[in-house]
């Protein structure tokens, strides 16, 4: 990652961040339409599975939810923000994958570090626990 | 209509005259304050210094400016805590035998959490982003900052936080829990009073700072580098800032969050972490640790860079080791986070999670280490000048080294468990904070001071701040490892073991030697701006630097470089030295700058106006201050033109006064 | 003295230049990186919810509490907003300004739409005494969900701003840097908001 060398553009233009090239990538009519429809079809497949209580096991559906969850996740960064690994020469993906390394930290340490307390609390049934004051 | 007192609450809120306190020692702070204030209001009036303070100094987007005022802003800061500091260990020496002391447990209580919060959030987070903001910009070669007036913005939002603590000295009372405010002890239950809200929203409108000055500084980095200055070829003090930003950016968030869902419990009554209704406590020590961790490598990582710098020079070599400085460092980044628990192991996760934190823990101090080994190889077979950062830096390497070992002994839950705080644990992390960050940052003024006024300061004096520094520092802390090993716990004001004592009068007299120390260091300030003329450095390079902030003038003109450094080696100004660099002299250009703007001084003080309303209910102003700092916001985008052109003439002339004095030297 | 490499020097190397130099625009990487950093503040969140969230305190459960029919219109509020930000985009980068101008105030109905939603949701639960103070999974359930909503708000009064200065100026390049900053804050809400209907509705119903 070098600095680029001298560009030509007048200052004033180069100056205020003219962002062709290097910003955040444009999408294409075609790109925002299959983003939606993809988008519309991951939402409706998870609410269907819990509104219409499709599946018999809970774990499953949690399952599903979380595929699901994750895959429109992906879908939007893609065709909504645009990601890549080139734009602003992979910084952006970069910041990216170290704030969801964070966030995996952060979320998976809460839990663990709180569901091993929560154990080493006085005993107390699921039933205690629900009807706790 | 109303009745009287609910028109009183009406317009302010819980606020009244009893919330200034009645305490003598307050008192007499208040009027020593006010006439002081009142001193320097009337000499900026007289001296019409006003019109130049707002033009130049408040309104800049320059970061050399900024970075200063940081620094301004932390050495006061240092003085407010280090009085809390003293206060303490006077207390803790007499109060023996049933003798109470001076300072009885409520006001104990506010002295040493306000000692814990002004050290780490206002002296020790702006001196390190003072630095920042001076140096990194020029050891890139960059003109300014990716976004000045965002730095004008974060400069103010921490003094506003600044000023919302300094506002509780004297109107109400600070939080008297600790300086990371824990649940339920700071919940609205047993902390009614406006104590903590004033350290939320100082926290908070500091936070706001801290954050986009992070976000503004890697952008910098990534950014506005010279052409050639690869990654690798970046200075280490650069390296260094871009990894504590990081952090800044990936942790202050957290704290945020944490301090609003705080908040909320208070103002709202929500149950995150009371006692009942399902909220959980430990939820909040959980958070808070998840940012408390990260932020003190936010404090140490640039203090190992200024470390890094300061060796390199001083013993004429390049740094032994770079790359593996880089990777160091970017480990512990990564590491920090992996830590947190190790702050409160007895809380009662168990076994595994215990085990697996002491580990990490552990594991941090192998980069850490490793720094220290290339820091001593390259003094190895060096050509050392035992300037005053030099003796810092030696001082630090002493020093820090103990601290590291005794940390590793907090590492070990076993061990933990006995030591939990305890004086072992102050008397640990205030030998890695004084020893490390401290040191670092008073190395760091001595050695960038030339650079930012055109002139050494002076010896004598300094080398008087780091003997007194340095050995008060052992004075003061290490009986408090002993205290420790005995079981005596932190926070306490009284004592009822009168064979303790004589540990807490040798601390009590450790920071007599601490305050001799700050006192040299305020002489040394002042006898080298008297003696300025003799200390005159006008090569812009006194110490014969090896980075590129030394190959401008010192002070460096408003736009730093007339032309664009380009980058061959990661010693780059050394580089060019060696390979006979010539200055130019001539075929200047106009250069484009951002302009001064006013909007980072209203906003911030809108946010005190806010924040001051929250603290007391005064729920008109809140709302009045809240819409105004939206419309302020909005107001400014409606600002195009925030750019303008140094002309070619000024240009020329600056760097013909420069050419001059240089020609004087020879 | 012009010239670009310096005459003087042995190995004739280059030690700067002698035209301006000119940086990358920062701005979009500036505010990804704040965008990143807010991503923390709703991890903060999601992390609270997930262990609070089933201490009911003998209070109602999210199965008792939500509708989910009203959740699936909030959200296709939502996506409709975002694929309507894209078309404003898609006109902005044509130089069509009345045409952007339409869809940003489509965008803003939709906006406005979720928030009434939401909005009615909240008043309806606090209206059956579910409100924030109930338990502390309501507490981290109304604090998560109204923050992104928080969010919501603050993107509108950002975009009418923007729809105001494009108004004034025409799509001039730092108005197409501020739409496209806009732009990745209402899809990152998006991103942020699949994550609350996923775990906090859906998840919290199935239990």
């Amino acid at each position: 990652m070098t600095a680029k060398a001298p560009s030509q553009e007048d200052a004033h233009e180069a100056h205020h961040g003219h962002s062709h090239g290097h910003g955040a990538g444009h999408g294409t009519l075609r790109s925002y339409v299959i983003g939606f429809v993809l988008s519309v079809i991951l939402t409706a497949i998870p609410f269907w599975l819990v509104m219409g209580e499709v599946l018999e096991s809970k774990t499953a559906t949690i399952a599903a939810i979380v595929i699901f969850g994750t895959i429109q996740i992906v879908v939007h960064m893609i065709f909504f923000l645009h990601m890549n690994t080139k734009s602003e020469g992979g910084w952006t993906m970069m910041a990216l994958i170290f704030t969801l390394i964070i966030v995996g930290i952060a979320l998976a340490g809460s839990l663990w570090v709180m569901h091993h307390l929560n154990a080493n609390m006085m005993p107390m049934t699921h039933e205690m626990m629900r009807n706790m004051p | 209509m109303f009745d009287d007192t609910n028109l009183t609450q009406l317009i302010f809120g819980r606020l009244s005259w009893e919330a200034i306190p009645h305490d003598p020692i307050i008192i007499s702070t208040f009027v020593a304050v006010v006439i002081g204030g009142l001193a320097i209001v009337a000499l900026i009036t007289k001296y019409k210094l006003w019109g130049y303070l707002w033009n130049e100094w408040f309104t800049t987007v320059d970061h050399k400016k900024i970075g200063i005022m940081y620094i301004i802003l932390a050495i006061v800061m240092l003085l407010r805590g280090f009085a809390d500091a003293i206060m303490m260990r006077i207390q803790q020496a007499i109060a023996f035998n049933g003798n109470e002391g001076y300072l009885n447990a409520h006001h104990y209580d506010q002295i040493f959490t306000a000692h814990g919060v002004i050290m780490i959030f206002f002296v020790a987070m702006p001196f390190v982003t003072g630095f920042m903001n001076y140096v990194v910009p020029l050891q890139i070669g960059a003109r300014d900052v990716s976004f000045p007036f965002l730095n004008n913005f974060s400069f103010w939002m921490t003094t506003a936080g600044a000023i919302i603590i300094m506002i509780s000295l004297f109107v109400g009372e600070f939080a008297r829990t600790g300086w990371l405010a824990y649940p339920p002890l700071s919940g609205a239950d047993y902390s009614p009073g406006v104590g903590v809200d004033y350290y939320i929203w100082g926290l908070q409108v500091a936070g706001v700072g801290t954050t986009l000055s992070g976000i503004n500084l890697i952008a910098t980095i990534v950014k506005m580098r010279a052409p050639g200055m690869t990654f690798m070829k970046m200075p280490v003090f650069t390296w260094t800032s871009l990894c504590t930003n990081i952090l800044i950016v990936a942790t202050f968030p957290i704290l945020t969050a944490t301090l609003a869902l705080l908040s909320l419990d208070r103002y709202v009554g929500t149950n995150f972490f009371t006692n009942d209704l399902g909220g959980n406590p430990m939820m909040y020590v959980n958070l808070i640790w998840i940012w408390g961790h990260p932020e003190v490598y936010i404090l140490i990582l640039p203090a190992f860079g200024i470390f890094s710098e300061v060796v390199a020079t001083f013993c004429g070599k390049r740094l032994f080791g770079y790359a593996s400085m880089v990777y160091a460092t970017c480990v512990i980044m990564i590491l920090s986070y992996l830590v947190w628990l190790h702050h409160f192991f007895t809380m009662g996760s168990g076994a595994s999670v215990n085990a697996f934190f002491g580990i990490t823990t552990m594991i941090i101090s192998i980069p850490t280490g490793a720094k220290m080994f290339n820091w001593l190889f390259t003094m190895y077979r060096g050509r050392i000048r035992y300037e005053v950062p030099m003796l810092w830096t030696v001082g630090f390497m002493v020093t820090f080294v103990i601290g590291g070992m005794t940390g590793v002994m907090l590492a070990i839950p076993p061990a933990d468990f006995v030591l939990h705080n305890s004086l072992f644990l102050v008397a640990h992390f205030h030998n890695v904070i004084i020893g490390g960050v401290l040191f670092g940052l008073m190395a760091g003024l001595v050695y960038w001071w030339p650079k930012a006024f055109g002139y050494k300061l002076d010896d004598f004096w300094g080398k008087m701040t780091f003997w007194f520094w340095q050995i008060g520092f052992f004075f003061a802390f290490m009986p408090l490892y002993v205290l420790g090993l005995m079981g005596v716990t932190r926070r306490v004001s009284q004592f009822e073991d009168p064979s303790l004592q004589i540990w807490f009068i040798i601390a009590a007299f450790g920071a007599v030697l601490i305050a001799l120390g700050i006192a040299s260091f305020i002489i040394q300030l002042v006898v080298s701006y008297l003696r300025r003329d003799q200390l005159r450095e006008t090569s812009g390079d006194p110490w014969n630097g090896r980075t590129l902030e030394w190959s401008t003038s010192s002070p460096p003109p408003d736009y730093n470089f007339a032309f664009t450094p380009v980058v061959h080696d990661h010693d780059s100004w050394y580089d060019m030295k060696n390979r006979g660099y010539e200055r130019p002299l001539a075929g200047f250009k106009r250069i484009h700058m951002p302009k001064n703007t006013g909007t980072g001084v209203i906003l911030s003080g809108l946010s005190i106006a806010l924040a001051f309303a929250l603290i007391w209910y005064i729920w008109w102003l809140a709302a009045v201050s809240f819409i105004a700092i939206i419309a302020v916001s909005i107001g400014h985008t409606f600002n195009y033109k925030r750019d303008f052109y140094i002309p070619v003439e000024t240009v020329t002339a600056t760097e013909d006064a420069r050419s001059r004095l240089l020609a004087e030297r020879i | 003295m012009t010239d670009k490499t310096h005459a003087e020097t042995p190995d004739a190397a280059q030690f700067y230049l002698t035209e301006d130099h000119h940086p990358e625009g920062s701005t979009m990487l500036g505010f990804w990186l704040y965008l990143m950093s807010d991503c923390l503040i709703f991890a903060v969140l999601f992390a609270t919810h997930a262990v609070l969230g089933r201490n009911y305190a003998a209070g109602p459960s999210p199965a008792d509490l939500f509708d989910l029919g009203l959740v699936a219109i909030n959200t296709a509020m939502l996506l409709l907003s975002s694929i309507t930000y894209g078309f404003a985009m898609l006109q902005m980068e044509r130089n069509a300004k009345a045409e952007t101008l339409f869809w940003l105030g489509v965008t803003g109905v939709f906006g406005l739409l979720f928030l009434g939603l939401e909005l009615y949701e909240f008043y309806h639960l606090i209206q059956e005494g579910a409100g924030p103070t109930r338990s502390a999974f309501l507490s981290s359930f109304f604090v998560l969900v109204g923050t992104h909503g928080l969010h919501v708000t603050f993107g509108i009064i950002w975009l009418v701003t923007l729809m105001v200065q494009v108004k004034m100026h025409g799509l001039i390049s730092e108005n197409r840097r501020r739409l496209m900053c806009l732009s990745m804050f209402w899809h990152f809400l998006d991103v942020v908001w699949i994550g609350v209907f996923s775990v906090v509705y859906l998840m919290g119903v199935v239990g």
